[in-house]
This record gives structure tokens, sequence and C-alpha cells, in this order.
């Protein structure tokens, strides 16, 4: 343990730290462009120069490691006039458009000009001009701001896992760029933006909306994938304007997902901002008492097994726990959170949680993924998976479709009948993951859609218990969801009661005449044609492929627009906060249900959002635990079947739009284009 | 020096000849395994030997053979200008300028051209025939001004110097690289100046014993001639 002294203060590191890193613990600050906690060092800006005694030159402390009985100077005057050459030198070739840059104000470069800078420049020559690089729908360059610090080449290269940003020339020259101005692939490539330290990477679809401090920040949760990414939402007025990450270490640590961030301005598109009824065949406005009032209605006289309620992808626990409570009243015990049909079990909680956590992953030294493709069905999770394959040392199997996932796999099999062999050990993996001392194994949703998703959840369970996966404060077992939603809704109960039809028998009894009237909140990944012959109630905020059938559209918030709670694949239950206020007539969704059950004489017992919460934390423990994951009892789940020997189909072919708000998206939509329909055109230096 | 990009006009394939296939492998095998990507710069000098400047063809090739992403073989491309990203004539002359030759007369050197071909820097003849690029440095400065064609250095060069040169590379004769006024390596234009004697005879030992016992004998006289006094 080295002894140092930093401005006076000694202290005691473990070696192999930096100076950069001592002095963060010593309490200077010490300035930095190109060095990053999550990067690889660099050491190519010279910001971070400090002095140390018995050295002749001024140290890059981010790239230094500590040594005995170092003295190091972080505002002596040698390191003051360092730092301030340096800074000199980096705005000899930096244009002077802050005003017109989008990063002025949130800007490091402007900050530490302010603070380490000179007040006047000497420089009289020419500026240097580089042209802006195309690098995708999602991030706009102006590449005459760069400073080549190379946090994007270190993090698309490290995190992203996909090389795809470069440096190229030398000096003077250099010019950090994609190959021949490709888009970046890679889903977490807006996070560039916001390592970029100066306004050449920015936020295209955000480009010249706002100025940083004209916006409103509210901490929330994201719902476009069951990650739970910690966002902050950014609105002016009563519109998002972007969506940043939030740190949180257990979760996306610092990252945001593309979709995630960019979904937002889907937010504004095809909002549904009044009631509607659907006369004479044609949807047409309404006022809130008239469209409670359609739906007394009709529901007067239709017994409780007749009507059928489904919970979408997005729906927040409030909602869903009022929607229960309500259809309950009403004598159904048709309801169904599994809009997609997953065989999930909801009588056991460890089985269906991601029960490592997502920090978890670091510690595992096998992973086997079942029909998962996790890099397209929670991006942030993937690279925490890369992280740990970056780290060594872990053993990566994969049963489903081979696909770039950013790490070297093994690939089992395509087919899902490479379980079995798995199950009785015949298959070498199964070895690994016994031989292994954290193993886990993560099953997607491709896999538990199927019509054998019991026994493939079954099969996952005989490999947790053959593999000795759960064992002291170990659980290996996953299930990655991809609704924000689903887990809440399983937690609050939402799945059909005794004698109640499950989706499969909702859509079916629809189209049959068992099931007369459909509420759909949020529910729009359905086969909604076999909802035609039926009343259908939707209760949501884009007028999607739910609302195309309904009989009735109450207008719902988005989760920008309202307080909820959402619980994560790993039942970890988080806060969403509200940003801006629903458009229109459109309220809260809790709100509705709980005017809807006045209106239909069974008022449910509760006015306030705290009482429904109250209510939530009584119904399942997870909601006590916010920010939390709650322990999870382990006891025996799935059914013992055959599996078919046909390949996993992925849950998530189009990463881009997997619900209504990213449907919406226009970034979404030119995303798809570029991406997945492979229609990518070059644009010009000067778009966009 | 400016931003180097790849030329707009590319091939469309690229592949290395049989003989070089062979010369990659014994480069590869150099490296540790996995460590494969360090054999780039000799391979892409092979293409460059084999097509004459660097395509985009050959550097998807060479990113796809040493299993590296192919930005990074761009960056290594972008970052040597000995790298030609642009096509250069059969036979490409770069001509330093750099201070040393510069003072010698390589701007007589670069007139040559302009008489002799009508190029200037940067520019190739019409017929394709002859490149000539500026370079920094070659690194010969005591022969200088120096020219390199292809692997050889051509120097002391003068205006009548080049002018035959060019004169050469026209009719197609195989050029006798080195010093224009015959001198060897980097020896001195004319005799020694130095080193005159036998090395063989005089070992820097033997002189040292001489000279040492011809500085006793001076402060032995030194000494005498104050005791005297």
């Amino acid at each position: 343990m080295p002894k140092l002294t930093i401005d006076g203060v000694e202290i005691e590191v473990d070696p192999g730290v930096t100076i950069l890193q001592a002095a963060e613990y010593a309490g200077a600050e010490i300035p930095r462009f190109c060095y990053h906690d999550r990067l690889s060092i660099a050491g190519n800006c010279r910001m971070c120069l400090v002095e140390v005694e018995k050295s002749p030159k001024p140290v890059a402390s981010c790239a230094m490691p500590v040594g005995e009985g170092m003295v190091v100077h972080t505002k002596s005057e040698k390191a003051v006039k360092a730092r301030n050459g340096v800074m000199e030198f980096l705005l000899i070739n930096h244009p002077l458009d802050c005003p017109i840059c989008d990063q002025g104000g949130e800007c490091d470069l402007q900050d530490q000009a302010l603070a380490f800078g000179n007040d006047k420049g000497r420089f009289v020559e020419q500026k240097r001009a580089v042209k802006d690089k195309y690098m995708g729908p999602i991030v706009s360059t102006v590449m005459t701001r760069c400073i080549h610090c190379t946090r994007c080449v270190r993090f698309i290269d490290e995190i992203g896992g996909v090389a795809e940003i470069g440096a190229t020339g030398r000096g003077e020259d250099t010019e950090i760029t994609t190959f021949l101005e490709q888009s970046l692939t890679s889903e977490l490539s807006g996070n560039v933006v916001d390592l970029c330290p100066v306004g050449a990477l920015t936020n295209k679809p955000y480009a010249f909306t706002a100025r940083s401090w004209e916006l409103r920040k509210t901490e929330s949760v994201d719902v476009m994938d069951a990650v739970g990414t910690n966002i902050r939402v950014d609105s002016r007025g009563g519109e998002v304007m972007r969506v940043l990450p939030r740190l949180n270490e257990w979760i996306n640590e610092e990252w945001l997902a593309d979709k995630s961030r960019n979904a937002c301005d889907g937010l504004k598109y095809q909002r549904l901002d009044q009631p509607y009824i659907r006369r004479d065949g044609k949807l047409q406005p309404a006022e809130w008492s008239e469209a409670f009032d359609a739906i007394a209605e009709k529901l007067n006289g239709v017994a409780g097994q007749k009507i059928g309620a489904l919970v979408g992808d997005t729906v927040d626990c409030e909602s869903t726990l009022a929607l229960k409570d309500l259809m309950t009243a009403l004598g159904s015990a048709n309801l169904d959170c599994r809009q997609d049909g997953a065989a999930i079990d909801p009588s056991v909680r460890a089985s269906y949680l991601f029960n490592t956590t997502i920090a978890g992953i670091e510690e595992a030294d096998s992973i086997l993924l079942i029909g998962t493709n996790p890099r397209k069905e929670a991006p942030i999770l993937n690279a925490r998976i890369r992280k740990r394959f970056l780290a060594g040392g872990v053993n990566i199997g994969v049963v489903g479709e081979a696909a770039d996932l950013t790490y070297v796999y093994d690939h089992i099999s395509d087919s899902a009948d490479a379980l079995s062999k798995i199950v009785d050990g015949s298959h070498p993996f199964a070895q690994v993951l016994k031989d292994s001392e954290r193993p886990m194994l993560v099953i997607g949703m491709g896999a538990l859609t199927r019509a054998d998703g019991a026994a493939v959840l079954g099969a996952g369970y005989a490999i947790a218990e053959f593999t000795g996966m759960v064992s002291g404060d170990w659980n290996g077992f996953n299930v990655l969801h991809t609704a924000a939603a689903r887990v809440g809704a399983l937690d609050v109960g939402f799945v059909p009661g005794e004698g109640g039809k499950d989706t499969q028998g909702i859509l079916e009894g629809a189209s049959s005449g068992d099931i007369q009237v459909v509420y759909l909140l949020g529910a729009d990944e359905l086969d909604t044609a076999k909802l035609n012959d039926a009343f259908v109630i939707y209760q949501g905020h884009h007028g999607d492929a739910g609302a195309h059938v309904a009989d009735v559209i109450l207008p719902g918030a988005a989760y920008t627009e309202k307080n909820g709670t959402y619980v994560n694949t790993e039942g970890r239950a988080q806060l969403g906060q509200r940003a801006i206020f629903p458009p229109g007539d459109a309220r809260e969704d809790w709100t509705i249900i709980r005017a809807l059950s006045e209106r239909l004489g069974k008022t449910l017992p509760y006015d306030s959002l705290e009482q429904v919460r109250e209510k939530l934390r009584e119904t399942s423990p997870g909601f006590g635990h916010i920010d939390d994951v709650a322990a999870t009892e382990w006891e025996q789940f799935g059914e013992s079947g055959s599996i078919e020997a046909s390949a996993f189909t992925y849950q998530v072919s189009n990463y881009y739009q997997t619900d209504p708000i990213s449907r919406a998206s226009r970034t979404m939509a030119q995303c798809t284009q570029d991406f997945v329909m492979g229609k990518t055109e070059k644009a010009t230096g000067t778009h966009g | 020096m400016s931003t180097r990009n790849l030329a707009k006009d590319q091939p469309d394939s690229f592949s290395f000849t049989g003989e070089h296939k062979a010369r990659i492998e014994k480069i590869i095998a150099k490296y540790p395994d996995g460590y494969q990507a360090s054999a780039v710069i000799p391979i892409l000098d092979l293409a460059q030997r084999q097509e004459g400047w660097v395509t985009k063809p050959a550097i998807d090739v060479i990113a796809d053979l040493l299993d590296m992403p192919v930005i990074r073989v761009l960056e290594v491309a972008t970052f040597y200008t000995m790298f030609n990203l642009h096509p250069v004539g059969k036979c490409h002359v770069q001509v330093c300028t750099s201070l040393s030759c510069w003072l010698r007369g390589s701007d007589d050197v670069v007139k040559a051209f302009n008489d002799k071909l009508d190029i200037k820097l940067g520019e190739t003849t019409t017929d394709g025939a002859v490149t000539l690029s500026e370079v920094e440095c070659a690194g010969a400065c005591v022969n200088a001004p120096v020219v390199a064609v292809g692997d050889d250095y051509y120097e002391d060069l003068t205006y009548e110097a080049m002018s035959k040169l060019i004169d050469d590379i026209k009719a197609g004769k195989t050029l006798a690289p080195g010093s224009a006024v015959g001198r060897q390596g980097a020896e001195p234009e004319g005799n020694r100046t130095s080193l005159k004697t036998d090395p063989t005879q005089t070992t820097p030992m033997q002189d040292l014993a001489v000279a040492k016992q011809k500085y006793e004998e001076s402060q032995d006289a030194a000494r005498k001639a104050k005791e005297n006094a």
C-alpha cells in the first residue's frame, strides 16, 4: 500500500491506482478530458498534468501509477501553468461557436476553460476546419470542435463491442470518423454523445431544439425494455426534449440504450388526447362521461366471466393493480399480463426473475443464454455480459440462433432440443456449468413464448438444479423479460384467477363469443384481428394496434407523464416520476380506472397515489423495497415435457420499434430504415 | 500534409498474389498467437508493392486476414504517409525538400521535373509514368539532396544529374542507385579528412599509451624547467 502526499494530504492507496484516482480520494479535483472511469486510459489530452516532486516535467496524472513517497501538487504554480498551457493549445483549433453549440452550458471544455484557461487567446492564425462526418441517425457531428480525446473510439470499441469509430490521419490532421462514414451499428451508440467532452458529437434528434439551462430535469425510470434503466427526463413546457441516463451502478452504470434515449420524440406523435367512442363503425371524439356511459351501458348485464382484461408492456404497477381490483369486483378472473403468451409460472417468484441481478453478472464464471438475444432485448444488460467477458475467465454458451452479441461464445445449437442434452449431462457445456463456481443461465422470451415454453422453463429449472446454480447467496437462474410492465404485473398477480382465461383464451373467446368485453390496458402487441367481434375498451396513450380495434378509447398517460412504479427484470421496484402532464384530456391511468369503477358502481378503495401504493405493498413484498431487490424463495417450478427440435426465434426482431412510443418515433423509424431494412443512404457531411 | 482519405475511384476487388500470400504467412508467424494484428504494417506494404497504392478492397482483405476491425487498418494506412492512398505512376519519385536537402539544392531537383516532365510536386505525368511527391527528411542528409525511387536512394543530385536520371527513367533504363558524384556510402567527397592511418596498425589503446607517455614526458620537462628556474 503506497503512501503519498497530495496537496499536503497524506493518503494510503492500493498499488496500481493512478495519481488522478488517488487525488480524488484525497479530495483534490484534477481536470480531465480523455480520462474516463469506465474506459481504458489514453493519456492524450494532457489536461490532468500535476507537479510531482523530483520529476523533471509535469506528469499526466491519469496515466501515472502512484509510487511510495510521492509528493504531488495539483495546485502549485507549475501545475497550474502547465494546465493553462494545455488549455491554450486545446483552444487553438477549437471554434468559438459556443452560442450555437448544443453542448453549450454542459460542456466540459467550456467549464474547464473558465476554470483553468486564459481570458484571451494569443493565437491569430487560421483555425483548422474539419469536414463533418456521418455517424447515423442518432449521433450528429461537428468535427471542427473535436479535441481528439478518443473517448468515443474507446467506448464503441470497449463497451459497445463494435469497433467502428477510429482516428485517422495524425497530428493536426487527425480526424475521428467511422469507416467510410457508415452508421454506428451499436445499440449503445447514443452514449458517445454523453461522453464527448465538447460539442463534436451531439444528439441528432435533439439538435438545436433547446438549451440545457431551459430544461426541467426529472429523475425517472425507462420503460423501453425490462432493464429499468435509470433516466433523467429533460422537459421544457409540455414537451419531453430528451432523455439522459442517470448513474446506477446496480443497473445501467451510466449508460443508456439508443431506443430509451431517442424514442422520446414518439411521445409527440399519434397521441390519444381525448376519449373516443366507435359510432357507426368510426371512432369519434367524445367526452369522458360519454365514454364511461358507453362502457357502463355495455357492461350492464354482461356476466363477469365474459369480460377479459389484458395488460401491455409499458404499464405501471398502480394501474395494473387498479384494473385487477376492478376486474375482480366485476367478477372476472380472465386477466393476463403475458400478452406474448409466455409460459411464465406466476406462483413462484424466483421463476420469473433475473435472480442473479445485473450487477451479479460480473461475478458469474459461466453463462448459458437460452433463446435470448440480449443485445436486442436489453442492450444495457448485454453490455454487462460483455464487461464480464472482457474481464476474462468466463464461458458463454448460446442455445438459439447465432447472432453478433459483441462477445465470443460457444454456439451450442440453434435447436431447442439441445437443452435436453444439457439436462442429461451429455453435452460438454453441462460439465462447464457444473465445474463453475458461479454458473448462470438466462432464459429469454423467445424460449418461453413457444408452445413448449413450459417445458423449456422446466429444463431451465432442471439445469439450475443439476449444475448447482442455486447455492448460498448465489442464484444463477434468470429470466430476461422484454417488457417493463411484466414483472410488476406478475407481482401484482395480474394472471388468470381460478377458472380464468389467459391471453390465448381471451383472444379465442373473443372470436368465439365466450368473451364479450375486452379491456386492453396499453396492450398492443396482440393478434388484434381476433378482437373484432368483442367490445374492446382500449386505455393507453398511443393510437396503435389496440386503439384501432377499440370501441371505446380512454386516453392515458405515457411513462413520462405519470408517477408510477415499475419492477424491472431483476424484481427491483423503482419509481418513475411525472415530467410533464398528459396531453389534452388524457389522465394518469390509475385515476381513469378509479373513476370508471365509480361510474360502474364498484368504487375502488383508494383515492390517492399513496393509498394505491399502500395496497401494492400489501400485495407483494417487493413493492416495499423501492430501488432494492427483495430476497426471493427458490422453489420447484416448470414442467417436465418434451422440447420440440426447432430453432428458437428471438422475441425482438427490430430493436428500434417494440412498443407504441418507439413505433411513433421518427428517429426510431429512421433507425429501422438504416439498420433493420438495410437501406443506409449515405448523407453528406452537412446533413442534420 | 493534409487530411488523407481513401481515393474516390476504387477497384472492385483485391487479392494477394500467391508469392505474397506465402510471405504474409511468414510475417504473421513472427508474432505470438492472437497478436497477428501487429503484422498490419508489413502487410499493408505488401499490398502497396503489389498494386502501387493501398486500395479500399485491399484494406478490407487485410482486416479480414488479420481479424481486426477495418477502421483499425484504415487508421494505420492514413497515419503513415508512406502508404499511398491514391494511385501513383509506375515510377514514384519521392523528393526530400527538408532543410539539409533544400540547402543543398532540392529546389533544382524539383525544377528538373518541371522542365523535363512538366510536373510539379504532387503531380503525375499525363501518361501515368512518373509521380513526383514531396516527402519530409529521408534520413540521408549527408548526401543531400536526395530522391527515392522505389526502395533506392539517388543522392548528391544537381539539376543536371536529376535531368539525366529523368532521361534514364523515361528510356526505361535500369538506374544505378547511390551517389551521383560517385562517393561510397556517406564518406566525404574527394579525399578523406580523418582516420587516415591504418587502423590495424594503431589501435586506440596504443594511441592512448603513446599519448600518456608524451604527456608524462611533457610534465617531467615542465617540472625540470621549474626546478632549474
